[in-house]
């Protein structure tokens, strides 16, 4: 084939790749004048929408013309998982996007394929202080930065709850236990699994259920990876050890589960991410755990639902206090033709300046990884209704609670496929919906597991 | 000229006729190499789109996880050893098979009802029925999770309507797999029904007729006439639909992502859930391999058939 029309395997996956990115949507910002080369960024489109892509095109669109770079700037859904095959597709053909948003996972899927980010991170940290451990856990491996954890679609997953329902059925104040300032209110230190069990319970029997998902999308893999963690069940250790059927801390945390989907509606084994969201805007319940793009379409849609819904860390349990985190993450290829460009733009949307417009523009959504930076950005101050609704949304020193990845501290390849296949979600289906005594869950989960760590 | 000789005008003595053309041209004068040029652009989406990707497939599913290492069938033999895959192979077994059954049997007898109808209304008909499969699979599953929706079900609103307990379509295993393989007939029946038409204007009213005459029943008439005038298009039909129903995605995805406790997979969505969303692209190659030696033994049988009883019939 190859004699007959000059077109190799490589050549084939190249046309591949390049018709996936031209396929993606808007390629809007091209620039002239480039004398700093060209760059062809591949961001992920934002769940906001128009407003926060607008304010990422500017800033863009401000270096590049300062900067004189030539930009093509698509943003690619994750709807579908398109982004996955974008990612996937020029990996393969090792051509594409010379930077691309890396969700959770795939930096250390395609580590060795991403350019070193050390100096671009040793710089960032010098300034503004470590990352958190999560975001640290995705983008460094070994002893290199792989990728810079960003701002635009970085998330946390906490309580997003009604104020009035959760005060009227369960008489728990949240407003009170997470005022919008840096302290914790009377309560808080009592916000654990075992408050949280008693809520459930009151708001089901008053009608406004916990919107809890258990399949297998990135909402239920979340928050049940957090309540895991917080009991101290780690199925796998940080050496790939599996720590399932002898661990009594896995066995509290599935009897945990089993309790609390007595108070679930059990069509929430079905739900994907838009179920629990559609849940608290209509009304139907007292708490989710999401950011606040529900309250967003609320505010919109349901203006008196959204007036009542307020934003803070999901429960401690007994070993740590977690709350649901999923960053996404700048990365270089290594195949980039202009590398210094990219990194020098990555610097660029890394500082505070640039962080506080994408902040702005997706109303709180997006989380910055440095910490440091949550106090100078008054986004989460500024927003309403309620006034101060997402204050407590990013995590902060106050609220003694970490940033956690389901399913870390796991190495990332066997993570990310128990993150897939919703293990742990599974394992609490099999407990509630199929009765199945813990010993052959527990087996099961084993046996899973143990295929995830061929090599 | 069908044999491919070089046209020359009649008439024309040797001695006169135009000087000896290069080989090339005669060969571009040739009805086999026009046939073959004007084929050539289809056969290059073939190769592109089909054999590179799958010889490409098989490639990738002989390799290891990081793609560095050959590793022969390796990841067919771990396949099998995985009890959530053995629920994948099982489940596409029924999802395929019932679906093709059913889709088989509602064309069936929806393609007798609208071949009995007057040909005017028949078209108005023949039309409506035909939309399931006309709206692309992707949208009308969308409708159809809308109704079966774990909060806003339509059905259960309705059976709410009349003092029945709702249902939990989705977020039971054996009511989630009940509702993937309905969506699937709703969408694939219409195509049974509208071969199966074709199939049943091209049998002679001769042949009912005689079979008239000799006293067969209507029943006799559809098992010794229609169905042995049929069994060619009914043979490629399910061939066809079989094959496309193992091989799909969307509505599955759609609907349950594989779930409850991945007891919706199919090959299809295993193999992206494996080798796209947790990075294993060598062992989601080998997912989606996995059925293609048994289709593939099974449509040379059923092809056979059907050229034997093409031979038949023309003998």
């Amino acid at each position: 084939m190859a004699d007959i029309s000059g077109m190799t395997r490589r050549d084939v996956l190249r046309a591949g790749a390049a018709g996936i990115a031209a396929s993606t949507l808007a390629a809007p910002a091209v620039h002239g004048q480039a004398a700093g080369g060209r760059l062809a960024l591949g961001f992920w489109d934002h769940w906001v929408g128009e407003p926060a892509n607008a304010a990422m095109r500017a800033i863009v669109n401000d270096w590049a013309q300062k900067n004189r770079v030539e930009v093509t700037l698509d943003f690619i859904t994750s709807v579908g998982n398109k982004n996955l095959l974008t990612i996937a597709a020029e990996a393969q053909a090792r051509q594409g996007h010379d930077v691309l948003s890396f969700p959770t996972w795939h930096v250390h899927e395609h580590q060795r394929l991403l350019e070193p980010m050390d100096d671009v991170m040793g710089r960032l940290i010098q300034k503004y202080g470590p990352v958190n451990q999560a975001s640290e856990y995705l983008a460094k491996i070994g002893n290199t930065w792989r990728a810079v954890p960003q701002t635009a679609g970085t998330q946390y997953k906490g309580s997003a709850a009604r104020i009035d329902l959760l005060k009227q059925h369960a008489g728990i104040d949240v407003q009170a236990m997470y005022p919008a300032e840096n302290r914790l209110g009377p309560g808080a230190e009592n916000w654990n699994w075992d408050t949280f069990l008693v809520a459930a319970q009151k708001c089901k029997e008053a009608g406004y259920p916990f919107a809890l998902p258990a399949g297998t999308f990135s909402d239920a893999t979340d928050w049940i990876g957090a309540m895991f963690r917080s009991f101290g069940a780690d199925l796998v250790d940080e050496r790939g050890n599996i720590t399932i059927r002898n661990n009594d801390k896995v066995r509290q945390a599935l009897d945990y589960a089993k309790r609390l989907f007595q108070h679930i509606p059990s069509e929430m084994f079905a739900a994907d991410d838009a179920t629990n969201n559609r849940a608290l805007i209509a009304g139907r319940t007292a708490l989710i755990f999401n950011p606040p793009s529900a309250w967003a379409v609320a505010k919109r849609d349901a203006p008196e639902v959204a007036r009542n819904v307020w934003h803070f860390p999901s429960p401690a349990g007994p070993v740590s206090h977690t709350t649901p985190h999923l960053p996404y993450l700048y990365g270089v290829w290594t195949f980039s033709r202009n590398k210094s460009a990219a990194k020098a733009l990555i610097e660029h949307l890394s500082q505070i300046e640039q962080v506080q417009k994408l902040v702005d523009a997706s109303v709180g959504y997006d989380i910055p990884a440095f910490a440091s930076m949550f106090d100078d950005i008054d986004t989460w101050r500024k927003v309403e209704p309620p006034l101060g609704t997402v204050y407590n949304y990013p995590l902060r020193p106050h609220h003694k609670a970490v940033p956690n990845i389901a399913y870390a501290p796991a190495p990332a390849e066997i993570a990310v496929q128990m993150y897939t296949q919703g293990i742990q979600a599974k394992m609490i289906a099999r407990m509630v919906q199929n009765n199945e005594p813990m010993e052959r869950v527990l087996a099961w989960a084993e046996q899973e597991v143990e295929g995830f760590k061929r090599g | 000229m069908a044999d491919g000789n070089v046209l020359t005008a009649p008439g024309i003595p040797a001695a006169v006729a135009p000087p000896r053309t290069g080989r090339l041209h005669r060969l571009a004068r040739r009805r086999s190499t026009l046939a073959f040029l004007m084929t050539l652009p289809l056969l290059a989406v073939i190769g592109g789109l089909v054999a590179y990707p799958f010889f490409y497939a098989i490639y990738l599913s002989m390799l290891n996880k990081r793609m560095t290492r050959f590793v022969g069938l390796d990841n067919f033999a771990f396949l099998l050893t995985r009890e959530t895959f053995q629920y994948v192979v099982w489940q596409s077994v029924i999802f395929a098979v019932s679906a093709v059954i059913a889709k088989a049997l509602i064309g069936f007898i929806l393609a007798h009802v609208l071949h009995t109808l007057p040909a005017k209304g028949q078209r108005k008909w023949r039309g409506m029925l035909l939309v399931p499969w006309v709206i692309p699979p992707a949208i009308s599953t969308l409708a159809w999770w809308w109704l079966f929706d774990p909060t806003y079900s339509a059905i259960n609103w309705m059976l709410m309507g009349i003092g029945a307990p709702p249902v939990a379509w989705l977020g039971e295993p054996g009511w989630a797999r009940f509702a993937v393989i309905l969506v699937n007939v709703w969408y694939g029946a219409p195509f049974f029904m509208i071969m199966y038409l074709a199939a049943l204007k091209s049998v002679p009213d001769q042949l009912y007729e005689a079979a008239a005459i000799d006293g067969a029943t209507g029943w006799q008439k559809l098992r010794y006439v229609t169905v042995p005038m049929m069994r060619n298009i009914i043979a490629i039909t399910v061939l066809f639909s079989l094959i496309v129903t193992f091989a799909n995605f969307d509505i599955v995805r759609i609907l349950t992502n594989g779930g409850p406790q991945d007891r919706t997979h199919i090959f299809g969505t295993y193999a992206f859930q494996v080798g796209i969303q947790s990075g294993d692209i060598p062992l989601g190659s080998a997912v989606s391999l996995f059925m293609f030696p048994i289709l593939a033994v099974f449509a040379v049988f059923v092809l056979r058939g059907v050229t034997r009883r093409s031979k038949e019939m023309a003998g």
